[in-house]
């Protein structure tokens, strides 16, 4: 577990004041998450070193002083290793050179080799490729193992997929998620998408114009009504299951949640593994009777938590299940309607269509 | 050829030589800082830079003049450092030379520096490269060609000085006889066969020094850099 230390403030433009002061506990993935605007890219600039916060901001990594009254420490000398938005390659190298850069300049011992890093992030074909004969995705999975390769005690990965869509996104996104893993090096994730960082995130700092709002463990944050997760239209909770077995006549995968039962489509991993499922909000609805003759599989029962105030038309509801929770995004007009309040036990019905984005846990 | 055409030929290749290495030496890091700062003090410099573009070379050659000579202060303390005479000599020439065909080294650098990504230094940066680790690991290998035009040019332009060579270096056979002054002595006592000789050397040489750069514009390195 390493420490890092922040007491930042960092002016940008139009009036913008980044303006945080935490103590972060690292370790696996750590999700920086926030809209455009909300201070992200700066605050990991910040931590590089790339920007110059104002006067009397401190930041230290696990005891070792980076910036201070006293003491800048350069990017160079900061133990980082720094995944980019737009990658940049060195155009005039290869990839093996590219991948190599930071290796040869690397001032600690221990750092994963060429080999692994390879293996990993599926680089061996790309070798002597030169960069702009490269993928998007390609190009993204070379500056993670650049980075990698340096030796860098802390990861800070800038939405890295933000220029990717589709499969290479989601190809892309297992191969990083697996690299870091492997590596065992703690990152800080930079992302505006809820749905990514509930695929990657182990903890969860979110941001909002410049400031922390929230900071904790992803599976808490993502379960909380009054969170700003919450109020994204992608909200979602995602919850641990177990594979229980393969359903090969229909082509399903039945997953354990807390004694219940949920049908998913087929997924790769071996029974027993454990698997992380994340479930919008908006796919779940509510009834007071175990419904009957419906097409939807998944029906879990459980007991009302909480129900989001206000007036919106659209209301924000947590669900127990066993030691786990749900959401549901219903109308204000049905929560009258069913009477809903705390402790109610109800049954939700979950589409199967929602239940496609699952990703294995890392053992 | 006359064993006298042949020195003035040596001496303008040396003296060539000469000035390219100080100007390539002087005018990287010069170069570097004006494609990386900006603001009234490197807008002064590079007007100054600038300046042997425009300026009639006479003009040039008649404050050099004034400042190498015996009298002046930087005249003077030459002649107690080494002993010799500063103006009318082989250093005057390559002081002059230096300053002449700065512009033809430093614009083509700066050019080239101001286009190489800032991101791709940050990136270097983060993967533990020093700003002088940066500039040799990326910015030399990015602007590569631009260093092999800068000296081309600046070889070029030194071989074609008459001007400010005829203000401060005289015309002292073996020291500050250069081509261009051995053709104008030509012209002026009616030599023209021999003149025909030396312009044409003179231009056999600039085309063909032209042409190879030119020529080996068709793989652009920079288009790659993103």
């Amino acid at each position: 577990m390493s420490a890092l230390t922040l007491d930042l403030r960092c002016p940008g433009a139009d009036g913008f004041v980044l303006a945080v002061s935490e103590q972060l506990s690292l370790a696996g993935i750590t999700a920086v998450f926030g809209a455009s605007g909300s201070g992200k890219t700066t605050l990991l600039e910040c931590i590089a070193g790339l920007r110059r916060a104002a006067p009397g901001s401190r930041i230290a990594f696990d005891g070792e002083r980076w910036l201070d009254d006293h003491h800048h420490l350069p990017p160079w000398q900061r133990d980082i290793g720094y995944v980019f938005q737009d990658a940049r390659l060195f155009p005039h190298l290869n990839v093996q050179n590219n991948l190599l850069f930071g290796q040869r300049r690397k001032r600690t011992t221990g750092s994963p080799t060429l080999e692994a890093v390879c293996d990993w992030l599926g680089l061996h074909a790309l070798l002597h490729r030169a960069p702009d004969t490269l993928s998007a995705g390609q190009r993204q999975r070379v500056s993670m193992g650049r980075a990698l390769l340096a030796g860098p005690r802390l990861l800070l990965l800038d939405e890295p997929l933000a220029n990717l869509d589709g499969d290479s996104r989601r190809q892309c996104l297992a191969a990083l998620r697996h690299a870091i893993a492997a590596s065992c090096i703690p990152a800080l994730y930079v992302s505006h998408d809820a749905e990514e960082v509930s695929h990657l995130a182990d903890r969860l700092l979110i941001l909002d114009a410049g400031r922390v709002a929230e900071h904790g463990a992803m599976l808490e944050l993502s379960s909380r009504i009054d969170s700003a997760l919450a109020r994204d239209e992608q909200a979602a909770a995602i919850v641990r299951c177990t594979l229980a077995a393969h359903d090969s006549q229909f082509g399903l995968s039945e997953l354990h949640c807390e004694g219940n039962r949920l049908w998913v489509n087929h997924l790769p991993g071996a029974v027993g593994t454990q698997h992380r499922l994340r479930i919008p909000a908006r796919d779940v609805s509510l009834c007071r009777e175990r419904p009957e003759g419906t097409s939807i599989l998944n029906i879990l029962p459980v007991q009302l938590d909480a129900i989001e105030p206000g007036d919106a038309p659209r209301l924000l509801v947590r669900l127990r299940v066993g030691e786990q929770h749900l959401l549901a995004r219903i109308t204000r007009k049905s929560a009258a309607i069913l009477q809903l309040k705390a402790g109610d036990r109800l049954f939700a019905q979950i589409k199967s269509t929602a239940l496609l984005t699952e990703t294995a846990e890392p053992a | 050829m006359t064993a006298a055409e042949l020195d003035a030929i040596h001496l303008t290749l040396v003296l060539a030589g000469t000035t390219t290495v100080i100007l390539m030496l002087l005018g990287t890091p010069l170069a570097w800082w004006l494609a990386r700062r900006s603001g009234n003090l490197p807008a002064l410099v590079e007007a100054l830079v600038a300046m042997p573009l425009i300026l009639p070379p006479t003009v040039l050659g008649f404050y050099l003049l004034l400042l190498l000579a015996p009298d002046s202060a930087m005249g003077a303390l030459w002649q107690q450092l080494t002993g010799q005479r500063l103006a009318f000599s082989f250093s005057a020439l390559v002081i002059g030379s230096v300053i002449y065909s700065l512009p033809f080294v430093v614009q083509p650098l700066q050019a080239a520096f101001a286009r190489v990504p800032a991101s791709l230094l940050q990136a270097a940066a983060t993967l533990g490269a020093t700003p002088l680790d940066q500039f040799r690991s990326v910015v030399v290998p990015l602007c590569r060609r631009s260093f092999l035009v800068a000296a081309c040019l600046g070889f070029a332009h030194t071989v074609g000085e008459f001007g400010v060579i005829l203000m401060i270096g005289g015309n002292i056979p073996g020291e500050t006889r250069v081509v261009s002054v051995a053709l104008y002595d030509y012209v002026e006592s009616l030599q023209f066969a021999e003149a025909h000789r030396l312009a044409g050397i003179l231009v056999v040489f600039s085309l063909a020094l032209l042409f190879l750069l030119y020529r080996s514009n068709s793989h652009p390195r920079m288009g790659e850099a993103r």
